[in-house]
């Protein structure tokens, strides 16, 4: 890829670094940024999905031996059998891994950086050192996370919500440095991200290509956008509560211990920024999903004003309906009415962005390419995932299924249905972001394994628990009523293996095309956005002239143009002589 | 300097003003990219500024809850916080505030042995601040009020300490353009460094009452 870069060069020579360590590593160009953020989180996502095959093993075969897994010492493993406090380990990692180090570094570190500046015609970020530092005090957190596995105690176990007391004093997990590198982990990523969401801010808000007015930007954008302001303003209230969660631990304050201060008090701060946090997550894939849907239905989004809005609609909301993930903490019922009738109205907006969605390919010419498929499959799953969301914001419904596996069921299909979008997000942007085309057979392959394995994984959840199976649970088998669920738990395993091993082709297929596929042109998938007018992979600067917008980026099929797309950036008319 | 370079093209067409376009179909020839109302670094520490108020804001939210929740305030036995210096303190503070602000107005009066001589009276504020402060918490541990001394003692050290901690960041900044300023760094007239640097020190200036009103006083 870098010869591409290379011959474009000439002309912005004065910006480009030179030697491998400024290019590859300490890289302050947004690009390079991006796809390290995506590798960091392609690389934990191997390390989270190990996790998750570990939890299924125990849950599927309790207190067997994991096969190959004899050497681990002791106590975290007893000659391959996985012992309790182990297991609350692997949950609590597992998802931590998953949400800070997956899906927050490939959808608003990795595609956020590589798609804000040259969506919207700009060269670089408004602070490219910041951005740079942003990256690698990310990296350092992900290092203290990794490195938690390996202190006396283990790693975390107090799940990754992390309630109080449980987590507020050692001594009633047995996890001492584990949890303390949790929490510090967790505290110098939110610097990491204070600085992305700092960076993207200004330059959406400075740096927009002559033209590229608020109404003019891609969806994608607009998403990014909205998660970063949820960012900044959310990550600050978590800091606040590990600062004090820390002083417990280390200090033995009192701030979350029943001892003269208020366990609950962590869940409030915790779900205030933890049910904004869940639209950090979303958001972006719904973004991407937008714009996939659009380029391959050759037809403008549905809505696109509807679009906007419902994401400001769903990022206000975010912040006023925290409590429904405590209704069962005692708290006063008239509270729990009004938290319930405010998740309730999510649904609204949600309801807009599937519907525009649908919209979108109605009537649409459909090209069938895998970005489109990963996309569809995000909406599938989101339809699911929503619709279960709403069961459980009824009260006198979720007082039954809390902390069952129905709760497991519906963020799956939300959260892990967020790597529906990733993956098209990955799909899609391959071409820009390494030059290079992905194999469409291969990415079909994947799409079909993931999306039936998938479902196959999580939909049975549901049953698990409505019939009352809980969560966080080291062996169901344990409870007589829970036995008759043993074979539904060896079928959920076994998919969610083969949903596993579905990931192959994914790797082999990213490695090989990154390496030997065909070249990318700039435009192959004949989109309208400003980064298809750049060259695939954009070199340092991203366009040889300043692109002026024109219009807005879902123009297909537009009557009396020849193509079925109409780029941001073409002057129409009498402007065309001029321009292109 | 990717940046610079941005603003360096952008800057030859700034005449044309934005017309209203609609989202969709043919807009009028585009017009060209204005200097933003807000410079990045002015944004940026805006940005900076809206983080730190929702990072006291939980805090100040979890002391309310705490306190709210407890019985007797202060506890029974536990000392009592110094009100009134600390209420001369918070004068000394706001004092700080004003000569910032006239660092600013001698900055962009383009005046530079006034402005280093006005940053030198914010930084000397500000030190006398944090010493007073210091020298009431060493009185207060001496008195038995420390971290772990019940949630009395938490909450004041977590909130009032993680102001100071800003308060100390401001004030290295501070020095650093006061160095800057006596070097001759804004004489040109390029003194967003000073605004900037004005701005946060008005944040934490303006954190200190409402701390002091909730902590020392309710
Ligand atoms: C229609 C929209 C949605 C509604 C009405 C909804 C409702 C809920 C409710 C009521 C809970 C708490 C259940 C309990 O613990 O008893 C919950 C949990 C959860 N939701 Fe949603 N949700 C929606 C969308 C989403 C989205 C879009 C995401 C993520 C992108 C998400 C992620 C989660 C997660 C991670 C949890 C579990 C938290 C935990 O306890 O560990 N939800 N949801
Ligand atoms: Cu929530």
């Amino acid at each position: 890829m870098s010869e591409a870069a290379a011959s474009a060069h000439a002309d912005h020579g004065a910006h480009e670094p030179a030697g491998f360590w400024s290019h590859y590593v300490f890289s302050t160009d947004h690009k390079m940024i991006g796809r390290q953020f995506l590798f960091l989180g392609l690389f934990m996502l191997i390390i989270g999905g190990i996790l998750a095959m570990l939890i299924r093993w125990q849950l599927a075969w309790p207190e067997t031996e994991v096969p190959g897994l004899g050497w681990v010492p002791e106590p975290t493993m007893y000659e391959g059998i996985i012992p309790p406090s182990t297991y609350n380990m692997l949950f609590t990692m597992h998802a931590t891994i998953m949400i800070f180090f997956v899906v927050m570094p490939i959808m608003v570190g990795g595609f956020g950086n590589f798609l804000i500046p040259i969506m919207i015609g700009a060269k670089d970020m408004a602070f490219p050192l910041l951005n740079m530092l942003s990256f690698w005090v990310g990296a350092v957190a992900g290092v203290l996370m990794i490195a938690s596995f390996f202190v006396v105690g283990g790693a975390a176990s107090g799940g990754w919500t992390s309630y109080t007391p449980l987590t507020g004093a050692a001594v009633y997990t047995g996890v001492n440095w584990g949890i303390n590198l949790w929490v510090l982990s967790l505290f110098v990523l939110a610097f990491s991200s204070l600085m992305g969401s700092i960076n993207y801010i200004t330059t959406l808000i400075n740096m927009r290509a002559p033209g590229m007015t608020y109404f003019r930007l891609p969806l994608s954008i607009w998403s990014l956008f909205i998660t970063a302001i949820l960012l900044l303003l959310a990550l600050p209230v978590l800091t606040a509560a590990l600062g004090m969660l820390f002083f417990d631990r280390v200090f033995a304050t009192n701030f979350f211990l029943p001892a003269g201060g208020m366990p609950l008090l962590w869940q409030h701060l915790f779900w205030f920024f933890g049910h904004p946090e869940v639209y950090i997550l979303v958001l972006p894939a719904m973004g991407v999903t937008s714009d996939v849907l659009s380029v391959f239905s050759r037809k403008p989004i549905f809505g696109y004003r509807a679009m906007a809005y419902s994401m400001i609609a769903l990022a206000f909301l975010s912040w006023i309906v925290w409590g429904h993930h405590m209704f069962v903490s005692g708290m006063n019922p008239l509270l729990g009415t009004a938290f319930m009738l405010t998740t309730m109205v999510i649904a609204v907006p949600s309801a807009i962005k599937t519907f525009n969605w649908l919209g979108t390919l109605w009537g649409g010419s459909i090209r069938f390419t895998v970005p489109l498929l990963f996309a569809i499959g995000f909406v599938s799953n989101f339809v699911i995932g929503g619709l279960s969301g709403i069961f459980m914001a009824s009260t006198p419904v979720d007082i039954f299924i809390h902390d069952t596996y129905f709760i497991v069921a519906h963020f799956h299909y939300v959260v892990a249905g967020i790597i529906f979008a990733m993956f098209a997000a990955i799909y899609f942007w391959f071409p820009k972001m390494f030059g290079r085309m992905t194999s469409h057979t291969w990415g079909v392959v994947h799409f079909i394994g993931t999306y039936v394995f998938f479902n196959l994984t999580f939909f049975p959840m549901h049953f698990l628990g409505v019939g009352g199976h809980m969560r966080r649970i080291y062996n169901p088998m344990q409870y007589e009523y829970l036995e008759q669920f043993g074979d539904m738990n060896v079928f959920i395993t076994i998919s969610a293996f083969c949903l596993g091993l579905s990931q192959i082709p994914f790797v082999v297929n990213f490695i090989w095309s990154l390496f030997a596929g065909e070249k990318a042109p700039e435009n192959p998938w004949e989109a309208n956005t400003l980064e298809w007018s750049a060259p695939s992979p954009p070199p340092h600067g991203n366009f040889a002239t300043q692109p002026q917008v024109y219009r807005g980026p879902y123009e297909y099929s537009v009557p009396g143009v020849e193509e079925d797309w109409l780029p941001q950036d073409r002057p129409l008319g009498a402007a065309a002589a001029t321009g292109h | 300097m990717a940046r610079e370079a941005t603003a360096g093209i952008l800057r030859e067409d700034v005449a044309e003003a934005v017309s209203p376009v609609s989202a969709f179909g043919e807009g009028p020839p585009p017009p060209s990219r204005p200097e933003p109302v807000i410079s990045n670094a002015r944004l940026g520490l805006m940005m900076f500024i809206g983080a730190e108020v929702m990072f006291f804001a939980g805090l100040i939210g979890a002391f309310l809850v705490l306190r709210l929740s407890s019985e007797v305030w202060p506890p029974v036995g536990q000392p009592r916080l110094p009100v009134w210096i600390t209420g001369f303190n918070t004068l000394v503070l706001l004092a700080s505030g004003v000569a910032m602000h006239r660092a600013w107005l001698a900055a962009a009066a383009r005046e530079q042995v006034r402005l280093s001589g006005w940053l030198l009276v914010t930084a000397v504020l500000g030190a006398v601040f944090l010493t007073i402060q210091g020298y009431e918490w060493v009185r207060l541990i001496g008195f038995g009020l420390t971290m772990r001394s019940g949630l009395y003692g938490s909450t004041f050290y977590a909130l009032i300490g993680l102001h100071g901690l800003h308060v100390l960041g401001a004030l290295v900044w501070v020095g650093v353009v006061w160095r800057l300023a006596r070097r001759g760094r804004y004489a040109a007239g390029r003194t967003v460094g000073v605004e900037t640097c004005k701005m946060y020190w008005l944040f934490v200036v303006a954190l200190w009452p409402v701390l002091y009103g909730l902590v020392y006083l309710y």
